[in-house]
């Protein structure tokens, strides 16, 4: 098969009009680009990070202020992503399977954390939870704390988030169609049975890829994490929180050290999906 | 269809979708409006068109629309050439595309300013050769947003460049068509609606981006404060009406273009369907 293909385009090149010097000037500006654009900045950022060796680095990272950032970072993103597997889930389902008013309506709204600046995300919440805040009349009495506290940045992550397990999610319930469940059904299994032994191995592929997905995004959300967490230096100060304050304090080496960690496991997450999702489609 | 066995399951699931997307959705965007249209239009009005939050508007879609012809031109090319050509580095270079989706944008911004910041070696370059400033500076905002966009309109041209049926090209070719032509007349057609797609939802993403942007931009007012940052100044310093106002103007430019690029995807898809 491939070797007929490779027949087929040497001869579409032999009679294309296409000139040599298009394909090559194409492929030089793309390559150009890319490097300048993406290329070039991380390096810049791996090189700098590591002018004072790996020792500084090893130090910079093992502070305990930044310790304790990565902590909640990691806290903060897992919750989001529990919650996320769980109702993400539920919601592509309704989206997909159940017929009400207002649907098509709900799901282009689904997109909008996309689009939404997280400082907007941020300020949302701080106009719900925050001193005056629509809530507080039921949450002060009760002594619960969101705003400043880590309850907030939960659920601005949450927000921000919120796009890409019900995205991931729709597609392959769009594609699994209903009949294997019809079928279940008629053999007699309950909605539980369906649920676990047919729809959720079909999508368990999905989940993955979206819990994934969330986990990269969750690392790195900056904006709504400070406007509603403050930054507070110990208490409410995640990841990228602390790169924020560290350049601002001008502690360079610290600042890149945590932008390569935080990068690289964003980056591996992403990376990763996507090479299973290659070796899936083979 | 089949919870019908269960028809309080079939609520249970449906209502517990609903209040997860109220909750986190749909009521922390409406008490926005309820703030910010306090005083009624006039007094959104007004805080808009403060000169200072004007600015940040505009500076903020004037550097969206500039990056959003650079990254659709750019990407286009980068998915054809990924789709058509093969050379060395082809799948390194598919798999850069997907690096901006994973590095968080703060960090994007830290990378950029240690490349081009006036104090690194290139910055000081590009300042003393050609007298230009990127950080700190309306072009380093546009460069961030680039970065930031990327896969975006690669990622929807790709697909539909794959699944172009070429025979039409051959024909055009064996009938004597020029490269251009053929391109003009056979390939780009298709390829109007994913890029159009592609670039709303670049300007809509850059329109809200705040970390790489506060780091790049410098934030100085009337010069390179965007719109996000003109709003965490207002947010900070308890300016409620001016920050609601300004969150609405940014809410509704998201909206609209979401609301836009999800009718065209869904008409697409009845397309080739």
């Amino acid at each position: 098969m491939s070797t007929v293909n490779t027949d087929i385009d040497s001869k579409r090149r032999m009679i294309s009009r296409e000139t040599p010097w298009i394909r090559r000037i194409l492929i030089g500006l793309v390559l150009t680009y890319v490097s300048l654009l993406i290329l070039l900045p991380i390096l810049s950022l791996v090189v700098n990070a590591f002018q004072d060796g790996l020792d500084a680095i090893v130090s910079a990272l093992s502070q305990p202020d930044v310790i304790k950032a990565f902590r909640l970072t990691l806290l903060i993103s897992l919750v989001v992503v529990a919650v996320h597997a769980i109702f993400g889930t539920l919601t592509a389902w309704v989206l997909v399977r159940d017929r009400f008013p207002g649907r098509i309506f709900l799901n282009g709204l689904i997109d909008l954390p996309f689009a939404i600046s997280p400082v907007v995300v941020g300020y949302m919440l701080l106009l719900l939870f925050g001193r005056n805040g629509l809530f507080a009349p039921i949450l002060e009495p009760l002594g619960i704390k969101v705003a400043f506290a880590v309850p907030g940045m939960v659920l601005a992550t949450l927000f921000v988030t919120l796009p890409f397990m019900i995205r991931e999610l729709i597609p392959v319930l769009e594609n699994l169609g209903t009949h294997q469940e019809q079928a279940a059904s008629t053999m007699g299994a309950n909605g539980w049975q369906i649920f676990w032994r047919v729809t959720f191995p079909a999508l368990r592929w999905g989940i993955i890829y979206g819990i994934m997905l969330t986990l990269a995004r969750a690392l790195g959300e900056f904006g709504a994490i400070l406007v509603i967490g403050g930054g507070i230096q110990g208490r409410t100060e995640t990841a990228t929180l602390y790169i924020y304050r560290a350049l601002d304090e001008r502690q360079y080496i610290g600042a890149y050290s945590a932008s390569l960690l935080l990068g690289l496991f964003s980056f591996l997450l992403v990376i990763g999906t996507d090479l299973i999702r290659r070796r899936e489609r083979k | 269809m089949i919870p019908n066995k269960l028809p309080w399951g079939r609520w249970a699931v449906r209502g517990a979708a609903l209040t997860y997307l109220i909750f986190l959705l749909i009521i922390p965007l409406l008490v926005i409006f309820r703030d910010g249209l306090r005083e009624g239009l006039a007094g959104l009005w007004h805080q808009i068109t403060l000169p200072i939050a004007w600015h940040a508007l505009l500076l903020t879609l004037w550097t969206a629309a500039v990056m959003t012809l650079i990254n659709t031109v750019m990407g286009a090319i980068t998915a054809y050439v990924l789709v058509r050509y093969d050379f060395p580095a082809k799948a390194l270079i598919n798999s850069v595309v997907d690096v901006p989706l994973a590095i968080p944008t703060l960090v994007t911004g830290v990378m950029l300013v240690i490349l081009f910041g006036p104090q690194q070696v290139l910055g000081a370059w590009l300042k003393e050769v050609f007298g230009i400033s990127i950080i700190f500076a309306p072009p380093g905002i546009v460069l961030a947003l680039l970065f930031i966009t990327f896969p975006f309109v690669v990622r929807v041209v790709q697909p539909v460049l794959q699944n172009m049926d070429r025979t039409q090209e051959d024909a055009a070719v064996t009938l004597g068509a020029g490269a251009w032509t053929i391109f003009r007349r056979i390939t780009l057609p298709p390829l109007i609606l994913p890029l159009t797609s592609g670039a709303l939802l670049s300007f809509a993403r850059a329109i809200g981006e705040f970390g790489s942007v506060v780091i790049v931009a410098g934030n100085i007012p009337f010069y390179s404060q965007t719109a996000a940052v003109y709003l965490l100044g207002e947010v900070e310093s308890e300016n409620r009406l001016g920050a609601s106002a300004v969150s609405i103007v940014m809410i509704a430019i998201a909206f609209g273009l979401m609301m836009l690029v999800d009718w065209l995807q869904r008409r697409d898809r009845r397309v080739y369907k």
